[in-house]
């Protein structure tokens, strides 16, 4: 496998650094919500998440396209990696409202919305990732898997509306001016974080698919 | 739309020529609702869920047919075959999609009113929007399975891959369905299965027109 390169450890450093000033900054810094109090802390990791998975989710699908449309393999590298990446984001983000929902809503989950739609997001991505598992040949691989890529992600807006339609009980989404402008820089600030972190782990995602698929394109080794 | 037909007339063959494959779909979605009755707390809630139960018990007997259909064009090189024919390979699709929404159309047509008479459930609403709402849940179930279908019926060892993509994608059809078949029972009374209905008519365009587009792609590498 080819060694990181410097923009990915740079990434990697940066988002650290971020993540770790950030969350202090959001336990420490930031006065505590009106409401939950506390608990609201737990927002600084919740709302990061929810925007990087969607963000990963959306370079998944661009790439998945661009695979689609040029056939390099470059971007199915780019399409698997930022899948992975918004897989493991969309579980935090599952992990965290869960544990958010309990002192705020007494239950550890309920089907509003928003939970409903993240976790069907999830586990269509989910889907795609164990599709690419099965299959052996890189060229089928990278076909079927952007396939499934793009039918998740245009699946994603009609899921959201259906499952609105059926119930709702989530918090209408604040926006900067019904917020502390404290609170606005620290989620702004942990979102950079997960960021930088979110392209570290797109480098290093890439490199472990094109060695993947080198070692499955090569040719079989010659017997003495 | 010679082609179109062609491949119709292939599918319906098969059909007419193995029954056992179509019936065999009406008894699987026969077994689902006789056992989610064991799993209801009450005949109340049984009737309640009446619309709910019979479109998972579509959707369940949908993942079975499209494994059926899947797995007779992968013996003996169908599949290569069929690829060879002078038709685009949206043509084929669309063909495969038709014949699956009439396979799973009759699965619901006989399921209905076994569901109707085993839970009790009333008819109050008009017939003519339920089996509206029937076909179109049908065709909207039928494009992603066959799409998604093609994928994991070819890969070895992922057939029980279908119902996780399958499963999770179709959410707002079954959403819409259930509740559009639920609301349509009790009469609709407050006037929702139109917008139930607008909903699965979306997602069933949305995924015939990305089906058609994408469908050729994993036909010509697979």
């Amino acid at each position: 496998m080819r060694p990181p390169s410097k923009a990915e450890r740079a990434a990697y450093a940066i988002g650290l650094v971020l993540l770790i000033v950030g969350h202090g900054l959001a336990l420490f810094w930031v006065p505590p919500e009106r409401m939950m109090g506390e608990v609201g802390r737990i927002l600084y990791v919740h709302v990061p998440a929810a925007w990087l998975s969607l963000v990963a989710y959306t370079i998944s699908f661009g790439a998945a396209v661009g695979f689609l449309f040029t056939g390099r393999r470059s971007m199915d590298h780019t399409a698997v990696a930022s899948a992975e990446a918004g897989v493991v984001l969309n579980a935090l983000l599952l992990a965290t409202g869960s544990l958010f929902a309990r002192p705020t809503w007494g239950v550890w989950w309920t089907w509003d919305p928003r939970l409903t739609s993240s976790a069907v997001m999830w586990l269509t991505f989910v889907g795609v990732l164990l599709l690419r598992s099965v299959v052996h040949d890189p060229e089928r691989r990278a076909t079927w898997s952007a396939v499934s890529t793009v039918m998740a992600y245009v699946n994603i807006p009609i899921t959201y509306f259906s499952v609105q339609m059926w119930r709702s009980i989530h918090q209408v989404q604040s926006n900067p001016g019904t917020m502390d402008s404290d609170m606005v820089f620290v989620l702004r600030f942990n979102a950079f974080a997960v960021l930088f972190l979110l392209l570290g782990w797109l480098g290093t995602g890439r490199r472990i698919a094109a060695s993947i698929d080198a070692r499955e394109s090569a040719p079989p080794l010659e017997s003495p | 739309m010679t082609g179109l037909f062609g491949v119709l007339r292939r599918e319906a063959l098969l059909e007419w020529r193995r029954p056992g494959r179509w019936s065999s779909l009406v008894f699987f979605s026969a077994a689902v609702v006789l056992l989610v009755a064991f799993a209801s707390p009450s005949e109340a809630a049984l009737r309640e869920q009446a619309g709910g139960t019979f479109w998972v018990a579509i959707l369940l007997a949908s993942t079975r047919a499209v494994d059926q259909a899947w797995q007779v064009d992968l013996e003996n090189g169908a599949l290569e075959a069929l690829v060879l024919w002078p038709v685009e390979p949206a043509v084929l699709f669309y063909a495969k999609v038709l014949a699956l929404t009439a396979t799973l159309t009759t699965v619901a047509l006989a399921t209905g009113p076994l569901i109707l008479g085993m839970y009790d459930a009333p008819l109050r609403g008009d017939v003519g929007t339920l089996l509206l709402l029937l076909v179109t849940g049908c065709a909207g179930l039928a494009a992603p399975a066959t799409l998604l279908g093609a994928m994991t019926a070819q890969a070895r060892g992922a057939s029980v891959l279908l119902p996780l993509l399958l499963f999770p994608l179709v959410v707002p059809a079954l959403l819409a369905a259930a509740k559009g078949t639920s609301v349509l029972l009790e009469g609709d009374p407050m006037g929702q299965a139109p917008a139930w209905l607008g909903i699965l008519v979306t997602f069933t365009a949305l995924h015939w027109s990305l089906g058609g587009l994408l469908f050729g792609r994993i036909v010509e590498d697979g």
